[in-house]
Protein backbone atom coordinates (compact mmCIF):
# COMPACT_ATOMS: atom_id res chain seq x y z
CA UNK A 1 0.00 0.00 0.00
CA UNK A 2 1.70 3.27 -0.99
CA UNK A 3 1.44 6.80 0.82
CA UNK A 4 2.13 8.08 -2.40
CA UNK A 5 -0.49 11.15 -3.59
CA UNK A 6 -3.17 9.17 -5.70
CA UNK A 7 -3.03 8.99 -9.55
CA UNK A 8 -6.75 8.91 -9.62
CA UNK A 9 -9.22 9.95 -7.07
CA UNK A 10 -13.11 10.13 -8.25
CA UNK A 11 -15.09 12.01 -5.80
CA UNK A 12 -19.07 11.73 -5.27
CA UNK A 13 -19.80 10.38 -8.82
CA UNK A 14 -22.92 9.79 -9.73
CA UNK A 15 -23.40 7.99 -13.11
CA UNK A 16 -27.18 7.69 -14.88
CA UNK A 17 -28.36 5.64 -17.96
CA UNK A 18 -31.35 7.86 -18.27
CA UNK A 19 -33.52 7.12 -15.54
CA UNK A 20 -31.49 4.27 -14.52
CA UNK A 21 -28.84 5.39 -11.67
CA UNK A 22 -26.43 3.18 -12.27
CA UNK A 23 -23.67 4.85 -9.52
CA UNK A 24 -24.47 7.10 -6.39
CA UNK A 25 -22.22 8.80 -4.85
CA UNK A 26 -18.76 7.08 -5.16
CA UNK A 27 -15.74 8.70 -4.13
CA UNK A 28 -12.59 6.47 -4.30
CA UNK A 29 -8.66 7.32 -4.97
CA UNK A 30 -6.93 5.16 -7.36
CA UNK A 31 -3.07 4.57 -6.77
CA UNK A 32 0.25 4.01 -9.28
CA UNK A 33 1.96 1.39 -7.16
CA UNK A 34 -1.38 -0.98 -6.64
CA UNK A 35 -3.27 -3.18 -8.63
CA UNK A 36 -7.40 -1.94 -7.66
CA UNK A 37 -10.14 -4.55 -8.06
CA UNK A 38 -13.67 -3.75 -8.35
CA UNK A 39 -15.73 -6.32 -6.92
CA UNK A 40 -19.30 -6.81 -7.08
CA UNK A 41 -22.60 -8.48 -8.30
CA UNK A 42 -23.88 -8.17 -11.71
CA UNK A 43 -25.57 -5.02 -12.56
CA UNK A 44 -23.51 -3.04 -9.22
CA UNK A 45 -22.27 -0.30 -11.08
CA UNK A 46 -18.63 -1.56 -11.07
CA UNK A 47 -17.95 -1.50 -15.17
CA UNK A 48 -20.38 1.78 -15.09
CA UNK A 49 -17.69 3.35 -12.79
CA UNK A 50 -14.54 1.74 -14.06
CA UNK A 51 -15.93 3.13 -17.85
CA UNK A 52 -16.26 6.81 -16.13
CA UNK A 53 -12.83 6.65 -15.32
CA UNK A 54 -11.62 7.16 -18.84
CA UNK A 55 -15.33 9.10 -20.36
CA UNK A 56 -16.02 5.80 -22.45
CA UNK A 57 -19.28 6.74 -21.17
CA UNK A 58 -19.17 9.81 -23.27
CA UNK A 59 -20.43 7.11 -25.86
CA UNK A 60 -23.64 6.46 -25.12
CA UNK A 61 -26.00 9.24 -25.61
CA UNK A 62 -28.05 8.76 -22.39
CA UNK A 63 -25.50 8.89 -20.20
CA UNK A 64 -24.99 11.60 -17.28
CA UNK A 65 -21.98 11.57 -14.74
CA UNK A 66 -21.16 14.06 -12.53
CA UNK A 67 -19.07 14.78 -9.63
CA UNK A 68 -15.65 14.75 -9.66
CA UNK A 69 -12.83 12.47 -11.59
CA UNK A 70 -9.50 13.62 -11.60
CA UNK A 71 -6.11 12.21 -12.85
CA UNK A 72 -3.35 13.74 -11.31
CA UNK A 73 -5.80 16.62 -9.88
CA UNK A 74 -6.91 17.49 -13.24
CA UNK A 75 -10.81 17.43 -14.21
CA UNK A 76 -10.76 14.57 -16.61
CA UNK A 77 -14.33 16.20 -17.32
CA UNK A 78 -13.48 19.72 -18.04
CA UNK A 79 -14.22 21.51 -20.99
CA UNK A 80 -10.68 22.18 -22.09
CA UNK A 81 -9.91 17.71 -21.38
CA UNK A 82 -8.80 16.07 -24.61
CA UNK A 83 -10.99 13.24 -24.60
CA UNK A 84 -8.84 10.90 -27.15
CA UNK A 85 -5.32 12.29 -25.29
CA UNK A 86 -7.24 10.99 -21.51
CA UNK A 87 -7.77 7.31 -23.13
CA UNK A 88 -4.21 7.50 -24.16
CA UNK A 89 -3.35 8.49 -21.20
CA UNK A 90 -6.20 6.29 -19.38
CA UNK A 91 -6.25 2.81 -21.67
CA UNK A 92 -8.24 0.25 -21.63
CA UNK A 93 -8.61 -3.73 -22.10
CA UNK A 94 -12.03 -5.06 -22.53
CA UNK A 95 -13.38 -8.72 -21.77
CA UNK A 96 -13.33 -9.95 -24.77
CA UNK A 97 -9.95 -9.52 -26.85
CA UNK A 98 -10.64 -7.06 -29.74
CA UNK A 99 -7.66 -6.89 -31.87
CA UNK A 100 -7.70 -4.52 -35.07
CA UNK A 101 -8.41 -6.62 -38.14
CA UNK A 102 -4.47 -6.14 -39.51
CA UNK A 103 -1.00 -7.28 -38.50
CA UNK A 104 0.31 -7.93 -34.80
CA UNK A 105 2.90 -5.14 -35.52
CA UNK A 106 0.03 -2.85 -36.88
CA UNK A 107 -2.12 -3.28 -33.63
CA UNK A 108 0.78 -2.09 -31.44
CA UNK A 109 1.87 0.62 -33.38
CA UNK A 110 -1.32 2.19 -34.22
CA UNK A 111 -1.44 4.22 -31.42
CA UNK A 112 1.98 5.81 -31.34
CA UNK A 113 1.29 6.68 -34.72
CA UNK A 114 -1.99 8.65 -34.16
CA UNK A 115 0.06 10.31 -31.23
CA UNK A 116 2.83 11.05 -32.94
CA UNK A 117 4.86 9.17 -30.06
CA UNK A 118 7.78 7.80 -33.05
CA UNK A 119 9.72 9.84 -34.86
CA UNK A 120 10.81 7.55 -36.98
CA UNK A 121 10.60 3.83 -38.21
CA UNK A 122 13.59 2.22 -36.11
CA UNK A 123 11.42 4.34 -33.28
CA UNK A 124 8.34 2.87 -34.07
CA UNK A 125 9.90 -0.86 -34.30
CA UNK A 126 11.35 0.09 -30.83
CA UNK A 127 8.15 0.89 -28.86
CA UNK A 128 6.23 -2.20 -30.76
CA UNK A 129 8.79 -4.63 -29.21
CA UNK A 130 8.92 -3.07 -25.76
CA UNK A 131 5.14 -3.07 -25.60
CA UNK A 132 5.12 -6.48 -26.70
CA UNK A 133 7.82 -7.37 -24.34
CA UNK A 134 6.15 -6.33 -21.36
CA UNK A 135 3.02 -8.05 -22.40
CA UNK A 136 4.90 -11.17 -22.31
CA UNK A 137 3.92 -11.68 -26.01
CA UNK A 138 7.22 -10.68 -28.05
CA UNK A 139 8.96 -14.14 -27.99
CA UNK A 140 5.82 -15.89 -29.29
CA UNK A 141 5.24 -12.98 -31.80
CA UNK A 142 8.30 -11.73 -33.41
CA UNK A 143 8.50 -14.08 -36.00
CA UNK A 144 5.24 -13.27 -37.16
CA UNK A 145 4.74 -9.56 -36.64
CA UNK A 146 2.79 -9.32 -39.85
CA UNK A 147 0.45 -12.31 -39.19
CA UNK A 148 -2.97 -10.77 -38.44
CA UNK A 149 -3.56 -10.08 -35.00
CA UNK A 150 -7.02 -11.98 -34.90
CA UNK A 151 -4.87 -15.33 -36.00
CA UNK A 152 -3.63 -15.42 -32.27
CA UNK A 153 -4.89 -17.52 -29.42
CA UNK A 154 -7.54 -15.81 -27.28
CA UNK A 155 -5.00 -15.49 -24.38
CA UNK A 156 -2.41 -13.82 -27.03
CA UNK A 157 -5.11 -11.56 -28.48
CA UNK A 158 -6.14 -10.11 -25.09
CA UNK A 159 -1.99 -9.57 -24.21
CA UNK A 160 -1.72 -8.38 -27.37
CA UNK A 161 -4.57 -5.67 -26.84
CA UNK A 162 -2.66 -5.01 -23.39
CA UNK A 163 0.96 -4.15 -26.10
CA UNK A 164 -1.77 -2.01 -27.69
CA UNK A 165 -2.65 -0.09 -24.64
CA UNK A 166 1.12 0.03 -22.94
CA UNK A 167 2.53 0.96 -26.34
CA UNK A 168 1.06 5.09 -25.75
CA UNK A 169 2.79 4.80 -22.57
CA UNK A 170 -0.26 5.22 -20.30
CA UNK A 171 -0.64 6.08 -17.03
CA UNK A 172 -3.13 4.26 -16.08
CA UNK A 173 -4.72 0.45 -17.05
CA UNK A 174 -8.51 -0.30 -16.88
CA UNK A 175 -9.44 -3.50 -17.10
CA UNK A 176 -12.93 -4.34 -17.98
CA UNK A 177 -12.65 -8.38 -16.71
CA UNK A 178 -9.78 -8.82 -18.94
CA UNK A 179 -9.99 -12.75 -18.63
CA UNK A 180 -13.24 -14.22 -18.46
CA UNK A 181 -13.05 -14.82 -21.93
CA UNK A 182 -9.71 -17.20 -21.04
CA UNK A 183 -8.80 -20.29 -20.00
CA UNK A 184 -7.26 -20.57 -16.70
CA UNK A 185 -3.87 -20.81 -18.33
CA UNK A 186 -3.72 -18.23 -20.60
CA UNK A 187 -5.94 -16.04 -17.12
CA UNK A 188 -2.63 -16.60 -15.23
CA UNK A 189 -0.32 -15.50 -17.70
CA UNK A 190 -2.91 -12.32 -17.74
CA UNK A 191 -2.39 -12.06 -14.55
CA UNK A 192 1.21 -12.42 -14.15
CA UNK A 193 1.10 -9.75 -16.16
CA UNK A 194 -0.57 -7.50 -13.95
CA UNK A 195 1.85 -8.38 -11.45
CA UNK A 196 4.48 -7.70 -13.68
CA UNK A 197 2.75 -4.57 -15.09
CA UNK A 198 2.40 -2.91 -11.15
CA UNK A 199 3.94 0.13 -10.15
CA UNK A 200 4.32 0.85 -13.46
CA UNK A 201 1.10 1.71 -14.26
CA UNK A 202 -1.78 2.13 -11.97
CA UNK A 203 -4.06 -0.64 -12.91
CA UNK A 204 -7.72 -0.93 -12.07
CA UNK A 205 -9.31 -4.53 -12.46
CA UNK A 206 -12.81 -5.45 -12.73
CA UNK A 207 -14.00 -8.67 -12.09
CA UNK A 208 -16.33 -11.09 -10.95
CA UNK A 209 -13.48 -13.92 -9.69
CA UNK A 210 -12.89 -13.19 -6.09
CA UNK A 211 -10.18 -15.73 -6.17
CA UNK A 212 -9.15 -13.05 -8.86
CA UNK A 213 -9.08 -10.16 -7.36
CA UNK A 214 -7.58 -11.69 -4.47
CA UNK A 215 -4.49 -13.03 -6.50
CA UNK A 216 -3.60 -9.64 -8.27
CA UNK A 217 -4.86 -6.53 -6.40
CA UNK A 218 -3.33 -4.76 -3.52
CA UNK A 219 -6.34 -2.73 -3.07
CA UNK A 220 -10.20 -4.11 -3.48
CA UNK A 221 -13.50 -1.83 -3.86
CA UNK A 222 -16.87 -3.78 -3.14
CA UNK A 223 -19.82 -2.34 -5.02
CA UNK A 224 -23.53 -3.01 -4.53
CA UNK A 225 -26.74 -1.56 -6.25
CA UNK A 226 -24.45 1.26 -7.26
CA UNK A 227 -22.84 2.12 -4.18
CA UNK A 228 -19.28 1.52 -3.05
CA UNK A 229 -19.74 -0.63 0.49
CA UNK A 230 -16.09 -0.99 1.24
CA UNK A 231 -12.49 0.28 0.02
CA UNK A 232 -9.75 -1.42 1.53
CA UNK A 233 -6.58 -3.18 1.45
CA UNK A 234 -7.66 -6.94 -0.22
CA UNK A 235 -5.80 -9.04 2.70
CA UNK A 236 -8.52 -7.47 5.04
CA UNK A 237 -11.92 -7.20 2.24
CA UNK A 238 -10.81 -11.22 2.43
CA UNK A 239 -9.87 -12.35 5.43
CA UNK A 240 -11.72 -9.65 7.38
CA UNK A 241 -14.53 -7.87 6.10
CA UNK A 242 -15.75 -4.88 8.13
CA UNK A 243 -19.19 -4.50 6.24
CA UNK A 244 -22.25 -7.01 6.69
CA UNK A 245 -23.16 -6.91 2.82
CA UNK A 246 -19.64 -7.22 1.84
CA UNK A 247 -19.19 -10.58 4.08
CA UNK A 248 -21.97 -11.98 2.90
CA UNK A 249 -20.51 -11.54 -0.84
CA UNK A 250 -17.58 -12.41 -0.79
CA UNK A 251 -18.50 -15.67 1.14
CA UNK A 252 -21.04 -16.59 -1.19
CA UNK A 253 -24.47 -15.47 1.23
CA UNK A 254 -25.72 -13.10 -1.38
CA UNK A 255 -28.54 -13.26 -2.42
CA UNK B 1 -19.12 -15.77 13.51
CA UNK B 2 -20.82 -16.72 10.49
CA UNK B 3 -23.78 -14.47 9.20
CA UNK B 4 -27.49 -16.11 9.85
CA UNK B 5 -27.71 -16.41 6.45
CA UNK B 6 -27.24 -19.76 4.86
CA UNK B 7 -24.58 -20.56 1.51
CA UNK B 8 -26.15 -19.88 -1.60
CA UNK B 9 -24.37 -23.26 -2.28
CA UNK B 10 -25.90 -25.11 0.09
CA UNK B 11 -23.43 -28.17 0.30
CA UNK B 12 -21.03 -25.22 1.87
CA UNK B 13 -22.94 -25.20 4.99
CA UNK B 14 -23.41 -29.55 4.90
CA UNK B 15 -19.36 -29.07 4.78
CA UNK B 16 -19.08 -26.72 8.18
CA UNK B 17 -21.62 -28.66 9.65
CA UNK B 18 -19.85 -31.59 9.35
CA UNK B 19 -16.35 -30.75 10.54
CA UNK B 20 -18.18 -28.74 13.51
CA UNK B 21 -19.81 -32.03 14.09
CA UNK B 22 -16.14 -33.94 14.21
CA UNK B 23 -14.99 -31.21 16.80
CA UNK B 24 -17.81 -31.50 19.37
CA UNK B 25 -17.35 -35.35 18.57
CA UNK B 26 -13.40 -35.03 19.81
CA UNK B 27 -13.95 -32.80 22.91
CA UNK B 28 -16.57 -34.92 24.01
CA UNK B 29 -13.96 -37.94 23.88
CA UNK B 30 -11.39 -35.91 25.18
CA UNK B 31 -13.22 -34.90 28.55
CA UNK B 32 -14.17 -38.25 29.29
CA UNK B 33 -10.95 -39.41 29.01
CA UNK B 34 -9.91 -36.74 31.71
CA UNK B 35 -12.59 -37.91 33.69
CA UNK B 36 -11.62 -41.59 33.06
CA UNK B 37 -8.33 -41.09 33.57
CA UNK B 38 -8.91 -39.74 36.86
CA UNK B 39 -11.43 -42.26 37.85
CA UNK B 40 -8.37 -44.75 37.00
CA UNK B 41 -5.85 -42.90 39.07
CA UNK B 42 -8.02 -42.82 42.18
CA UNK B 43 -9.52 -45.93 42.16
CA UNK B 44 -6.20 -47.43 40.65
CA UNK B 45 -8.47 -49.05 38.29
CA UNK B 46 -5.94 -50.71 35.46
CA UNK B 47 -8.05 -51.42 33.48
CA UNK B 48 -9.80 -48.39 33.30
CA UNK B 49 -6.42 -46.88 32.66
CA UNK B 50 -6.03 -49.27 29.80
CA UNK B 51 -9.27 -48.56 28.38
CA UNK B 52 -8.16 -44.49 28.26
CA UNK B 53 -5.39 -45.48 26.68
CA UNK B 54 -6.93 -47.64 23.82
CA UNK B 55 -9.74 -44.80 23.62
CA UNK B 56 -7.07 -41.81 22.48
CA UNK B 57 -6.67 -43.69 19.04
CA UNK B 58 -10.25 -42.57 17.99
CA UNK B 59 -9.35 -39.10 18.95
CA UNK B 60 -6.08 -39.18 16.89
CA UNK B 61 -8.50 -40.88 14.24
CA UNK B 62 -11.18 -37.46 14.58
CA UNK B 63 -8.46 -35.37 14.04
CA UNK B 64 -7.15 -36.79 11.27
CA UNK B 65 -10.45 -36.81 9.96
CA UNK B 66 -10.80 -33.11 10.80
CA UNK B 67 -7.53 -31.79 8.66
CA UNK B 68 -9.09 -34.44 5.61
CA UNK B 69 -12.26 -32.32 5.85
CA UNK B 70 -10.70 -28.52 6.48
CA UNK B 71 -7.99 -29.22 3.56
CA UNK B 72 -10.66 -30.75 0.97
CA UNK B 73 -13.06 -27.42 2.22
CA UNK B 74 -10.17 -24.93 1.43
CA UNK B 75 -9.50 -26.54 -1.98
CA UNK B 76 -12.74 -26.90 -2.91
CA UNK B 77 -14.54 -24.53 -1.74
CA UNK B 78 -12.23 -21.20 -1.35
CA UNK B 79 -13.87 -20.31 2.12
CA UNK B 80 -13.67 -16.34 2.96
CA UNK B 81 -13.54 -14.28 5.52
CA UNK B 82 -14.96 -15.64 8.63
CA UNK B 83 -15.83 -18.88 6.98
CA UNK B 84 -12.06 -19.31 6.05
CA UNK B 85 -11.31 -18.37 9.89
CA UNK B 86 -13.84 -20.53 11.31
CA UNK B 87 -12.16 -23.26 8.98
CA UNK B 88 -8.82 -22.39 10.00
CA UNK B 89 -9.65 -22.36 13.52
CA UNK B 90 -11.35 -25.32 13.38
CA UNK B 91 -8.08 -27.12 12.01
CA UNK B 92 -6.10 -25.60 15.06
CA UNK B 93 -8.59 -26.57 17.68
CA UNK B 94 -8.80 -30.44 16.52
CA UNK B 95 -5.05 -29.98 17.08
CA UNK B 96 -5.19 -28.28 20.74
CA UNK B 97 -8.01 -31.35 21.79
CA UNK B 98 -5.67 -34.01 19.99
CA UNK B 99 -2.96 -32.70 22.49
CA UNK B 100 -5.59 -32.26 25.72
CA UNK B 101 -6.38 -36.29 24.70
CA UNK B 102 -2.65 -37.07 24.80
CA UNK B 103 -2.56 -35.64 28.18
CA UNK B 104 -5.59 -37.64 29.61
CA UNK B 105 -3.72 -40.54 28.11
CA UNK B 106 -0.29 -39.29 29.86
CA UNK B 107 -2.28 -39.36 33.45
CA UNK B 108 -3.81 -42.95 32.17
CA UNK B 109 -0.28 -44.36 31.94
CA UNK B 110 0.95 -43.47 35.66
CA UNK B 111 -1.80 -45.16 37.14
CA UNK B 112 -0.27 -48.78 36.41
CA UNK B 113 3.40 -46.81 38.27
CA UNK B 114 1.43 -45.90 41.17
CA UNK B 115 1.24 -47.85 44.14
CA UNK B 116 -2.22 -48.42 45.13
CA UNK B 117 -1.41 -49.71 48.80
CA UNK B 118 0.45 -46.79 49.90
CA UNK B 119 -1.62 -43.90 48.45
CA UNK B 120 -1.34 -40.67 49.55
CA UNK B 121 -3.39 -37.45 50.69
CA UNK B 122 -3.36 -35.46 47.98
CA UNK B 123 -4.48 -37.88 45.18
CA UNK B 124 -7.93 -36.87 46.40
CA UNK B 125 -7.81 -33.08 45.60
CA UNK B 126 -6.49 -33.98 42.05
CA UNK B 127 -10.18 -35.08 40.96
CA UNK B 128 -11.69 -31.41 41.89
CA UNK B 129 -8.81 -29.94 40.31
CA UNK B 130 -9.46 -32.06 36.99
CA UNK B 131 -12.93 -31.56 36.81
CA UNK B 132 -12.17 -27.59 37.23
CA UNK B 133 -10.00 -28.62 33.72
CA UNK B 134 -12.83 -31.25 31.98
CA UNK B 135 -15.10 -28.13 32.67
CA UNK B 136 -13.07 -25.61 30.74
CA UNK B 137 -12.90 -27.95 27.64
CA UNK B 138 -16.58 -28.45 27.65
CA UNK B 139 -17.75 -25.51 27.80
CA UNK B 140 -15.33 -23.64 25.39
CA UNK B 141 -16.49 -26.23 23.00
CA UNK B 142 -19.64 -25.66 23.80
CA UNK B 143 -18.96 -22.12 23.30
CA UNK B 144 -17.45 -23.06 19.74
CA UNK B 145 -20.52 -24.95 18.81
CA UNK B 146 -22.61 -21.95 19.78
CA UNK B 147 -20.08 -19.48 17.82
CA UNK B 148 -19.88 -17.56 20.86
CA UNK B 149 -16.76 -15.25 21.67
CA UNK B 150 -17.60 -14.06 24.75
CA UNK B 151 -18.45 -17.25 26.55
CA UNK B 152 -15.00 -18.37 25.03
CA UNK B 153 -13.28 -15.35 26.76
CA UNK B 154 -15.15 -16.08 30.28
CA UNK B 155 -13.65 -19.17 30.18
CA UNK B 156 -10.02 -17.94 29.82
CA UNK B 157 -10.56 -15.74 32.96
CA UNK B 158 -10.62 -19.39 34.90
CA UNK B 159 -7.70 -20.33 33.93
CA UNK B 160 -6.06 -18.81 36.47
CA UNK B 161 -8.35 -20.72 39.01
CA UNK B 162 -6.57 -23.72 37.41
CA UNK B 163 -3.09 -22.25 38.11
CA UNK B 164 -3.59 -21.84 41.33
CA UNK B 165 -4.60 -25.02 42.36
CA UNK B 166 -1.85 -26.27 40.75
CA UNK B 167 0.42 -24.12 42.92
CA UNK B 168 -1.44 -25.47 45.71
CA UNK B 169 -0.99 -28.95 45.14
CA UNK B 170 2.96 -28.79 43.63
CA UNK B 171 3.41 -27.09 47.14
CA UNK B 172 1.67 -29.88 49.46
CA UNK B 173 3.68 -32.80 47.36
CA UNK B 174 7.14 -30.68 47.62
CA UNK B 175 6.17 -31.01 51.52
CA UNK B 176 5.09 -34.34 51.04
CA UNK B 177 8.34 -35.34 49.34
CA UNK B 178 10.15 -33.56 51.98
CA UNK B 179 8.47 -35.44 54.94
CA UNK B 180 8.52 -38.42 53.96
CA UNK B 181 11.28 -39.20 51.35
CA UNK B 182 9.61 -42.89 50.36
CA UNK B 183 5.69 -40.91 48.85
CA UNK B 184 8.79 -39.48 45.92
CA UNK B 185 7.85 -41.43 43.17
CA UNK B 186 4.38 -41.50 43.82
CA UNK B 187 4.39 -37.59 44.32
CA UNK B 188 6.26 -37.22 41.13
CA UNK B 189 3.94 -38.66 39.20
CA UNK B 190 1.03 -36.91 40.75
CA UNK B 191 2.85 -33.66 40.44
CA UNK B 192 2.83 -34.54 36.75
CA UNK B 193 -0.81 -35.54 36.88
CA UNK B 194 -1.40 -31.81 37.94
CA UNK B 195 0.49 -30.85 35.60
CA UNK B 196 -1.17 -31.67 33.12
CA UNK B 197 -4.70 -30.49 34.47
CA UNK B 198 -2.64 -27.01 34.44
CA UNK B 199 -1.98 -27.53 30.74
CA UNK B 200 -5.28 -28.67 29.95
CA UNK B 201 -6.40 -25.62 30.94
CA UNK B 202 -4.10 -23.55 29.28
CA UNK B 203 -5.18 -25.58 25.93
CA UNK B 204 -8.86 -24.70 26.88
CA UNK B 205 -7.46 -20.91 27.16
CA UNK B 206 -6.05 -21.76 23.29
CA UNK B 207 -8.79 -22.80 21.78
CA UNK B 208 -11.33 -19.83 23.68
CA UNK B 209 -8.94 -17.37 21.67
CA UNK B 210 -9.47 -19.29 18.19
CA UNK B 211 -13.04 -18.59 18.98
CA UNK B 212 -12.33 -14.78 19.03
CA UNK B 213 -10.46 -14.78 15.86
CA UNK B 214 -12.44 -17.01 14.05
CA UNK B 215 -15.44 -14.36 15.19
CA UNK B 216 -13.86 -10.91 14.92
CA UNK B 217 -10.23 -11.96 12.98
CA UNK B 218 -7.86 -10.33 15.69
CA UNK B 219 -6.61 -11.68 18.41
CA UNK B 220 -7.78 -11.47 22.34
CA UNK B 221 -6.06 -8.90 23.82
CA UNK B 222 -3.60 -10.04 25.94
CA UNK B 223 -4.70 -10.11 29.61
CA UNK B 224 -2.82 -8.19 32.30
CA UNK B 225 -1.15 -11.07 34.42
CA UNK B 226 1.80 -8.83 35.35
CA UNK B 227 0.23 -8.89 38.83
CA UNK B 228 0.93 -12.16 38.97
CA UNK B 229 4.00 -13.62 36.93
CA UNK B 230 6.36 -15.79 38.77
CA UNK B 231 5.45 -14.68 42.40
CA UNK B 232 6.85 -17.81 43.92
CA UNK B 233 9.40 -20.61 42.47
CA UNK B 234 6.27 -22.45 42.65
CA UNK B 235 4.55 -20.68 39.89
CA UNK B 236 3.12 -22.57 37.09
CA UNK B 237 2.97 -19.08 35.02
CA UNK B 238 6.40 -18.56 33.23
Amino acid sequence: MSNNPPKMTASHVDVSYGTNHAIRDVSIDVYREDVTAFIGPSGCGKSTFLRSLNRMNDTIPTARVSGDIRLDGEDIYAREMDVVQLRARVGMVFQKPNPFPKSIYENVAYGPKIHGLAQSKGELDRIVERSLTRAGLWNEVKDRLSDPGTALSGGQQQRLCIARAIAVDPEVILMDEPCSALDPVATARIEELIHDLRGRYAIVIVTHNMQQAARVSQRTAFFHLGQLIEYGDTSDIFTNPRQERTKDYITGRYG
Amino acid sequence: MASSQEHTVKAFDQDIGQLRGLISQMGGLAEAAIGNAMLALQRGDHELAAQVRADDKKIDAIQHEVERAVVRIIALRAPMANDLREVVAALKIATVVERIGDYAKNIAKRVPQIESEHRIDPISTLPAMARMASDMVRDVLDAFAARDPDAAIAICERDDALDDFYDSIFRTLVTYMVENPKTISQCAHLLFVAKHLERIGDHATNVAEMIHFAAHGTPIAERDRSDDVATSPFSSRS
